[in-house]
């Protein structure tokens, strides 16, 4: 097995609480190899945006660290991208300048404008709004802004992929070509990824490692390899199974949750 | 169909009604003033007009403008050079805007006009007193407004240039600056609208062209109709201002 990409080691993320932290997200731990698509999976509240956060170096975890390229990760870095459950487009900028925002940044490899302008084209191509290139944000439906977010990720041709939920806002048939887009990509180019959701089916169509977080602080539950050939539609059976068995150790975890309250509330009495 | 353009001319159709009234209001108002004599005709509409035709066949007049809008011109170039960094100051830092609130606040509140005898004693008389008495009126909105951007700025786009790596300077021109742009051309509107007022008495000082120089010199020449002519191009000149200030908002305001 090569060396990861990236690697978080016992993060601990929460919010000031008093003189203490109070912890959301306790001892998550994982690694993230090239050409790997792994899946946090968790419910609302978890800590997973601040999670991708810390990864992405936006933000600094209470405890542990983070390695890219066995390196300490602290601040952002030109070879890891972040697409945020927002698309976050400049509303002043048109598409295509959108796509292309950031790669004339002093941090990014030195690209002659026309290369740029290639890298952009092909980016907007790839998630299919070429004809779209010269329109403003508040011209684009939810579903074309997600996707030029995604192509501003893909036009700098990152080792790490993070997605905050990114396909969230779009229709059934879009989200099934982007997921197959990422596929590709991930194939081609041997993107790390790592990607954020609370969508089971979602985590099981795209991921070859699914990570579920949950409980009070979130710990992660459990973790699923996937070692089934793309695209999975022919492997709905081995799928379903999986589906019940993440099912079941979430009801379990907030089950378990929910008694731990009650127990609390009635000590408290 | 008809009823869109009806919608669209009626602000226009009610505008020229208003001008209308204050063109009417300004005749009727006229008329008690018989004790005048013929030095009331002189203030008339009509006589006010027959003066601006003449007037603006005068190349004399058209200099006299210049020299207004290039004051105009320098004072806000000045303004803006002075009123962005400070605003991106007080925007950026709770420190910067608690230690100079205070400060601004009580200048703002000083008529620039009350300045004039000082500008005129350190700056001696000519263009410079008028260009730093029109900086000093025209900076506030444009420091404030600015302020205010970038305390509004979206904390997503800020986010999203640190997750490119982006330095203080892609920050600052390709973020901050853009995403700010609509409040300084607010602020810009408001200080020409200003600059506009402060002109006209600040040019009675000391300078021998200009609008504010040429009212008072058709009242010592007691060409009467040439004053009110005057008045009304200084009207006519602040509200083409203000209109291209507007139309450049709307062009350049993305958001």
């Amino acid at each position: 097995m090569t060396s990861p990409v990236l690697e978080a080691n016992n993060l601990m993320l929460g919010y000031a609480d008093g003189a203490g932290w109070n912890p959301v997200l306790e001892d998550f731990s994982t690694s993230l190899q090239a050409g790997e698509i792994v899946t946090v999976l968790g419910p609302s509240g978890v800590g997973k945006s601040s999670l991708l956060r810390v990864l992405g170096g936006l933000q600094s975890p209470q405890r542990g660290d983070v390695t890219l390229f066995n390196q300490p990760h602290k601040k952002p870095h030109p070879r890891v991208a972040v697409a945020f459950q927002d698309p976050c487009l400049l509303p002043w900028l048109n598409l295509e300048q959108n796509v292309g925002f950031g790669l004339n940044f002093a941090s990014q490899p030195v690209h002659s404008t026309a290369q740029r302008k290639e890298k952009v084209a092909h980016a907007l191509e790839a998630v299919g709004l070429t004809h779209a290139r010269r329109r403003y944000p508040k011209e684009l439906s939810g579903g074309m802004a997600q996707r030029t977010a995604l192509a501003r990720c893909l036009a700098r041709e990152p080792s790490v992929l993070l997605l905050d939920e990114p396909f969230g806002a779009l229709d059934e048939v879009t989200r099934g070509e982007m997921q197959a887009l990422l596929i590709d990509i991930v194939k081609a180019r041997h993107t790390a990824v790592l990607l954020i959701t609370h969508d089971i089916d979602e985590a099981l169509q795209l991921s070859q490692r699914v990570l579920l977080l949950g409980g009070a602080p979130a710990t992660t539950l459990n973790e699923w390899s996937i070692d089934l050939p793309y695209p999975r539609d022919d492997h709905i059976e081995a799928l379903g199974l999986l589906r019940i068995d993440i099912l079941k150790t979430l009801r379990h975890s907030s089950r378990k949750v929910t008694n731990d309250l009650i127990k609390g509330d009635l000590a408290c009495a | 169909m008809t009823r869109i353009i009806r919608q669209a001319a009626l602000p226009w159709l009610l505008g020229g009604v208003g001008i209308l009234t204050l063109l009417l209001f300004w005749w009727a108002w006229l008329g008690p003033l018989d004790g005048l004599g013929r030095l009331g005709n002189l203030f008339t509409p009509q006589a006010t007009l027959a003066s601006l035709t003449e007037l603006l066949r005068r190349a004399e007049l058209y200099e006299h403008i210049a020299a207004s809008l290039q004051r105009v011109l320098v004072g806000l170039g000045l303004a803006l050079l002075l009123g962005i960094p400070l605003g991106l100051l007080v925007g950026a830092s709770h420190y910067v805007e608690w230690a100079t609130t205070p400060v601004f606040q009580f200048l703002r509140m000083i008529s620039p006009l009350s300045w004039m005898p000082i500008a005129v004693m350190v700056l001696g008389v000519g263009n410079k007193p008028i260009y730093f008495l029109l900086a000093f009126a025209a900076v506030w909105p444009i420091l404030l407004n600015t302020a205010s951007g970038v305390k509004q700025l979206d904390p997503r786009w800020l986010q999203l240039t640190r997750s490119l790596s982006a330095t203080r300077r892609e920050l600052l021109f390709q973020v901050i600056l853009p995403g700010i742009f609509g409040n300084i051309l607010t602020g810009v509107r408001l200080a020409i609208g200003i600059l506009w007022i402060i002109l006209v008495p600040c040019e009675m000082l000391g300078v021998s062209s200009g609008l504010g120089y040429y009212i008072l010199d058709t009242r010592d020449r007691l060409a009467y109709s040439e004053l009110m002519a005057m008045v009304v191009l200084i009207g006519f000149l602040g509200f083409f201002l203000d209109a291209l200030a507007r139309i450049a908002y709307r062009r350049w305001a993305k958001g």
